[in-house]
């Protein structure tokens, strides 16, 4: 099967039935082992065991940007190439977005409250990811609300390629701004300052967080593309209401 | 396993996350199912898309 083969949503859909029992399988067995390394890992010499809270955080803190990236490049494929898809993959990666932001937020409030002493700060760093939360709860309330699911689309994809802005605001806001977040100590210039010991658990856990997301994706994109056949059907059913009323 | 003096904070993050992913998966889940659901009723009445009539026919 050709790349451009899956612009045709029933061969994207046969393939993500194939795709899904692997990516399930795969995710669970990554995140089992993550978790095991996880609650092995020794406690931070500074945090202690809250140092824990960094195997949610920073997994989520980058899917909650990855999923931006994503609904970014589906806007160009919705404005510029109108590929079928696109804006399918814009719409399903939002609410998955949005909630890694949240967890980032609230693990990030609960670990802030024993490391700094204060569940928020309205510090670059912060700011920028709620910022981030708030620009994917527009996104979702122009897809839910546009009356034209197309003109809810293309709105929703200008949103995302203005929105996008805010991506290297928030990965460079530490080093910008003086914040209270920390700055970058896993991807930054003469390599990771954390410990083996805990850098390992963190990218495996990196990597089931990251599966998981792709997994609900694709399963969402799959749920999207069955609702337009729904809503296309409906409309062919009416439409046959009427001409036979007529 | 001691997670020390701040456990109440590592419970209610790993709580957290768990309840938002679970949310995730229901809502994909369940969401297939009456996609499925609603899908399946409109064919028994005699609906089918255009491009599945011409592929079939």
């Amino acid at each position: 099967m050709a790349v451009i083969d899956l612009a045709n949503p029933t061969r994207f859909l046969a393939l993500v039935n194939r795709l899904l029992p692997w990516l399930v399988g795969a995710t669970a067995v990554l995140f089992v082992l993550g978790l095991y390394r996880a609650i092995g890992a020794p406690d931070d010499y500074q945090q202690g065991a809250t140092v824990k809270i960094m195997f949610l955080h920073v997994p989520s803190a980058w899917l909650g940007m990855f999923g931006w990236i994503v609904m970014s490049v589906a806007a160009l494929g919705t404005l510029v190439w109108r590929h079928p898809l696109a804006d399918v993959a814009g719409k399903a990666a939002a609410p998955l977005g949005a909630a890694f932001t949240f967890i980032c937020l609230i693990t990030g409030s609960l670990w802030g409250r024993p490391t700094w002493g204060t569940y928020w700060v309205w510090d670059a760093r912060l700011t920028s990811m709620l910022v981030l939360l708030l620009l994917y709860l527009g996104v979702l309330a122009l897809y839910w609300t546009a009356e034209d699911p197309g003109r809810g689309a293309r709105a929703a994809a200008i949103l995302s390629l203005v929105g996008a802005v805010n991506l290297p605001i928030i990965k460079f806001s530490v080093d910008w701004w003086n914040t209270l977040h920390q700055p970058a100590s896993i991807f930054r210039m003469g390599g990771s300052t954390i410990d083996p010991s805990i850098l390992t658990p963190l990218f495996i856990m990196a990597g089931a967080f990251t599966l998981l997301f792709v997994t609900l994706h694709l399963a969402a994109m799959r749920n999207e593309i069955l609702r337009r056949r729904v809503r296309t059907m409906q409309l062919m059913q009416a439409q046959a209401l009427a001409e036979a009323g007529a | 396993m001691n997670l020390g003096p701040h456990s109440d904070f590592i419970v209610a993050a790993y709580a957290v996350t768990v309840f938002v992913v679970a949310g995730l998966i229901a809502w994909v889940v369940l969401d297939y199912a009456a996609q499925r659901r609603v899908l399946g009723d409109l064919e028994e009445r005699g609906i089918t898309r255009r491009s599945r009539r011409s592929s079939e026919g």
